[in-house]
């Protein structure tokens, strides 16, 4: 009998789990994004104050994000930390968590980057015309900064969509285990199936990725001038 | 540079005291469990009011722990959770299924994130430090699988240059070979996905790991062959719970003991691992009642 293995993606319900845990790796991407977002804009603005001490805390917190590998993150605070105290999260809400700090530290620094290497006259012709530091920052800095900021973040987002893979090693089912799963379940009756399985996550994360690539690129050329 | 000195310094402060928190809890965790067990884990009688069981089951492991095409959780220790979830609680749907991987059954256990676990769990002793195991349902030996074009037949065979070993992570196949032959060298994956792909590929010359899994997988897959079936002495599986959760391992063991008169495991075996390996290997797998003969 000839067994291509395609037929795999459609037997059973395994193509709505395979699309349900395409929606559970999106959910998490996305809540995080946005709070990390939220927060990253703060902590960037926060950076761009003089005070040292918080200087020193702020570059600590993006650099042990930077530096621990968020494999190492989602592990210590699903098991370690959350249990010590005494907190029973789901796999899924320690990932937003842990996704969303690293979301804000990233997202600061980008910031931080983008306030930064505006010209130093774009900031004193502002003082010069009266303008006080908050509308400084309202009408001068922050407008021009947001076209800065935004092929980083866009690449942030698309990283932080595809690290999602990693979840599943604190027992959140995302795309890829369901794909596993099916692949192992399958590996008596058709062998050839990982192929297409991946083959089709593949496209499942284009598809997801790809539009924010072209919105990127979209959003820069009409900020151009 | 002197900056440069000063962050490095920082860092590493940092690190020692993340360390320091993750160590001091650790100790604190166990003066729980000693202290007062019963505000750790749930009850029996908490679970029944839960009306819910928790129970660590493998998900891309079949026979013995798998999703099929529907999403619903099968497999030989499935089938053994289930009863016990109905004997427990009245209804084997009040077992909640919580899919582990092989390397993370322990650390569920221990930072309560379930209440049993039924993953295949081979008993050992450097596991038994860290998690109390009810009486066996299964046992097994190790096994290696080989292409049938360049077989390995012996395991001195892997000691030649650029014969590598395939094993996964986590597991007592790759503790075995580090112990015993720290100079075959080994080639680590996380997931049991993995480890087939790379002999597929070729990229290791066997694979090495419990020989249930094995034989069931050398069956299916032509042109592979359990090239030794059993060596290394026999191991036992059996259910795991939380260190110090002797009220629930105590219920294991007599409900092991209860099903046992029936002859549940066999049935068990039947149902869901006789297409697998055959009616011949019953005995030889099996531990009926919570007894190795």
């Amino acid at each position: 009998m000839q067994n291509s293995g395609i037929e795999v993606l459609f037997e059973g319900s395994n193509f709505e789990r395979l699309l349900g845990g395409l929606l559970v790796t999106i959910e998490i991407s996305f809540v995080s994004i946005v709070i990390g977002t939220v927060l990253g804009i703060v902590m960037g603005l926060l950076r761009t104050l003089n005070v040292k001490p918080l200087q020193a805390l702020l570059r600590l917190y993006l650099e042990a994000f930077r530096i621990i590998p968020i494999l190492v993150w989602l592990y210590v605070v699903h098991f370690s930390f959350t249990p010590l105290l005494n907190i029973d999260i789901s796999g899924e809400t320690t990932s937003i968590l842990v996704f969303s700090l690293w979301g804000a530290a990233e997202i600061g620094d980008i910031v931080r980057g983008a306030l930064q290497s505006m010209p130093k006259h774009q900031e004193e012709s502002g003082a010069a015309l009266g303008l006080s530091r908050g509308q400084l920052y309202r009408y001068i800095l922050i407008p021009q900064a947001i076209r800065r900021m935004v092929p980083g973040a866009i690449n942030l987002a698309t990283r932080m969509i595809k690290t999602t893979s990693l979840v599943v090693l604190i027992g959140v089912i995302e795309v890829v285990k369901i794909g596993q799963q099916i692949i192992e379940l399958g590996v008596i009756k058709a062998p050839t199936a990982s192929f297409w399985v991946y083959g089709f996550i593949f496209i499942l994360y284009f598809a997801v990725c790809f539009p924010l690539s072209r919105i990127s690129r979209r959003v820069e050329r009409r900020w151009q001038n | 540079m002197r900056k440069g000195m000063k962050w490095a310094v920082s860092f590493m402060a940092a690190g020692l005291l993340l360390a320091g928190l993750t160590a001091c809890g650790n100790s604190d965790n166990k003066d729980n469990s000693a202290g007062s067990a019963s505000s750790k884990f749930a009850s029996i009688e908490q679970l029944k009011k839960d009306g819910k069981v928790r129970i660590g089951v493998f998900a891309d492991k079949p026979p013995f722990g798998y999703v099929d095409a529907d999403g619903k959780n099968q497999g030989f220790d499935v089938y053994i959770a289930k009863r016990f979830a109905k004997d427990l609680l009245g209804d084997e749907s009040k077992a909640e299924f919580v899919l582990v991987d092989a390397a993370s059954r322990v650390a569920y256990l221990e930072s309560n994130k379930v209440d049993i676990i039924m993953a295949n769990f081979t008993v050992t002793d450097e596991r038994k430090e860290k998690v109390d195991f009810a009486n066996p349902y299964m046992k097994l030996s190790f096994g290696i699988v080989s292409p049938d074009s360049a077989p390995v037949t012996s395991i001195d065979q892997l000691k030649e240059k650029g014969q590598k070993l395939i094993v996964a992570k986590g597991t007592t196949a790759e503790t075995y070979f580090t112990k015993e032959y720290p100079d075959i060298e080994l080639l680590k994956f996380d997931q049991y996905t993995e480890i087939f792909a790379a002999l597929k590929d070729g990229r290791g010359a066997a694979i090495a790991n419990d020989n249930t899994e094995l034989i069931a997988w050398a069956k299916s897959n032509p042109g592979f062959t359990v090239s030794i079936p059993a060596f290394g002495g026999q191991d036992t599986i059996a259910p795991a719970v939380a260190k110090g959760n002797t009220e629930l391992l105590n219920w294991i063991n007599t409900e092991l003991e209860t099903i046992g008169k029936e002859q549940f495991i066999h049935q068990a075996y039947n149902d869901t691992l006789n297409e697998v390996y055959g009616e011949g290997y019953t005995d030889e797998l099996v531990v009926e009642g919570g007894k190795v003969e």
